[in-house]
């Protein structure tokens, strides 16, 4: 039994009721916001509901908006092969708040939180195995958060003396040159092909 | 009373059956494994906090360092996230391009997993019949994009520049001959005793398995989930092309090579269909705003030059949002979850490579298997460090 995005935004409004803060549908797909304290149970149902059935979970990931109060956005991807269907489900946190673990539910998240909580020191509460991932052994800090500079703070290289690879902090022989050729001016906002249809919707 | 002891040992990260950095800690009692732990991240170039510092046309590139042995697969995901922001539309003729080189490149990564597994598993000869055909495939990247491996020919807004002419000729030359190549390999390696020894019923993935540890492409179909992106969830000009979905049975590494030898097979079926039905027109959408302008045009047009000087210095602005979108990659689903805010670069943009969830089941797939069972289920899993590590 296949339901489009439309019925799955119902479905999932009337089984979660209180628990989904705001629901929208973009580029034909279904995000879904919910509080965090209601994660689990949310991901949970959206897994064992007959109608839903997201059997998959494609990936977890955050982002940082270093300007808001909540600094973090996490989002996870669902996928469910019998509908055909992907859905989004977000969650704002404060830098300081743990993450319930979804490991239990879908044994891939194991990964995907340590990647998560590498990238942007996210922590994760009853993870099996909160380790780094992707950085290397003794690294410090998150690079994905969006104060952690492009250069990073250590640069690495052979030390002839120690005869060993040495880290050491970044020197750099003249400042990171970072190039904005963004302009103040917001330009046209037509597109041609646009222009082209309007063009032929008068006549 | 005995005492079970374990030996650790320290596989990787400089070892040929790794494919790549991996590094293993593994936990055996005598031969047997008992516990796995993969440490990745050798390879790790932090490629989504470098996307994020460069515009849109910038970041292409990088998708081709990911998994470098199909480089243009990961330039279509995304391709057509930006395009879906940007709500365009890729002419015609673009996505025939497209298709033809994602089906070039999906031989290109098949060829290489198939014929490494072989090589890990003691057969030498596969490796050197197969990439003397790779060597011919990237010529055609060569030709159209003027580099054998890092392509940057998928651009928003369609392909960088048309096929050479005479390219389509040749490739139906390949087309013709090739199919030759692989029933040659497949009387080296289908009936072979040696590979089925090492190869069937070793890592068997159950429906169930699959489904639970994220598998997306051949690991999910070789346990008998239908399920190929390009035909349930069409992206590009994929509806108009007749292609089967090969199936496997019994989920272990010997069907997953089937099904990637079956694969080849539809692959050059649609390539043969692709420039058969090819049809003619433009490559790129031809708003200036976002592709840029012909070189002749340069010189005589004001606006053109314009165009040319803004693309390639501010870029183009995306309109503020958010989109996943995946494509069927040759190793799974690969997908580009991408937020724009509004500026000319991305404020955020993640990269969902298959093989970081395929070889998270390491663990789990080779548990009881014996020691020299792990190259070859690492073969069949196909891993690519590049997308790995990202």
């Amino acid at each position: 039994m296949l339901i489009n995005v439309h019925d799955l935004e119902k479905t999932v409004n009337s089984g979660l009721t209180t628990t989904i803060k705001r629901s929208d549908i973009k580029f034909g797909e279904l995000f879904i916001y919910v509080n965090i304290e209601d994660l689990t149970s949310a991901i949970l149902f959206l897994k064992t509901n007959n109608k839903c059935r997201f059997k998959q979970l494609i990936d977890i990931t955050a982002v940082d908006y270093p300007g808001n109060e909540k600094r973090f956005k996490i989002v996870y991807l669902l996928l469910s092969h019998e509908n055909n269907l992907r859905i989004a489900v977000y969650s704002e946190i404060e830098e300081s708040v743990a993450v319930p673990s979804i490991a239990k539910i879908y044994p891939s998240a194991n990964w995907m939180e340590r990647e998560v909580f590498d990238m942007y020191g996210i922590h994760f509460k009853d993870h099996p195995d909160l380790r780094r991932i992707l950085t290397d052994y003794g690294f410090e800090g998150h690079p994905l958060r969006k104060d952690f500079p492009l250069t990073g703070h250590t640069e690495v290289r052979y030390s002839e003396d120690k005869k060993r690879v040495i880290s050491e902090p970044v020197k750099l022989d003249q400042e990171y040159r970072h190039f904005d050729a963004a302009s103040p001016w917001e330009g046209t906002k037509y597109i041609k092909g646009e222009i082209k249809k309007k063009e032929e919707d008068k006549k | 009373m005995t005492k079970k002891r374990t030996m650790n040992m320290n596989f990787g990260p400089q070892h040929p059956a790794a494919h790549g950095v991996l590094r293993l800690i593994l936990e055996l009692d005598g031969e047997v494994v008992e516990r796995i732990d993969p440490h990745i991240g050798l390879l790790h170039r932090g490629t989504e906090k470098l996307i994020e510092h460069k515009t849109y046309m910038q970041a292409v590139p990088y998708f081709d360092r990911l998994d470098y042995v199909a480089p243009m697969n990961q330039e279509h995901a995304f391709a057509l996230a930006i395009e879906k922001l940007l709500n365009i539309e890729v002419p015609i003729r673009g996505q025939y391009i497209r298709v033809l080189f994602c089906e070039i490149g999906r031989i290109l990564s098949h060829l290489l997993n198939i014929t490494t597994q072989a090589l890990d598993v003691g057969a030498l000869t596969p490796s050197l019949w197969g990439f003397e055909e790779r060597e011919t495939l990237m010529t055609f990247y060569e030709r159209v994009s003027g580099s054998r491996l890092h392509a940057n020919y998928f651009r928003a807004g369609g392909v960088h520049q048309d096929l050479p002419r005479g390219l389509g000729d040749d490739i139906i030359t390949f087309c013709n001959t090739f199919p030759k190549v692989i029933d040659d390999l497949e009387t080296l390696l289908t009936d072979n005793r040696i590979f089925k020894q090492r190869n069937v019923n070793i890592g068997i993935v159950t429906k169930q398995e699959a489904l639970d540890h994220s598998f997306s492409g051949v690991m999910l179909r070789g346990s008998g989930v239908p399920w190929d992106l390009r035909k349930s969830q069409p992206y590009e000009c994929y509806k108009d092309f007749n292609f089967k979905i090969p199936i496997g049975k019994n989920g272990d590494c010997y069907d997953r090579y089937l099904c990637r030898v079956e694969e080849m097979r539809e692959s050059v079926k649609i390539i043969k269909d692709c420039i058969k039905k090819m049809p003619t027109g433009p490559v790129k959408t031809i708003d200036g705003k976002i592709t840029p302008p012909k070189k002749e045009d340069l010189k005589n047009s004001m606006e053109a030059l314009i165009h040319h000087f803004k693309l390639f210095s501010e870029g183009f602005r995306v309109p503020e949002g958010e989109v996943y979108t995946c494509v069927e990659a040759p190793k799974g689903e690969f997908g580009v979850y991408l937020i724009s805010d509004g500026s000319n670069k991305p404020y955020k943009c993640k990269i969902r490579a298959p093989g970081f969830s395929h070889l998270q089941a390491m663990d789990y797939l080779l548990k009881g298997h014996m020691l020299a069972d792990i190259p070859a289920v690492l073969g069949s899993l196909d891993i690519v460090f590049g997308e790995v590590d990202r």
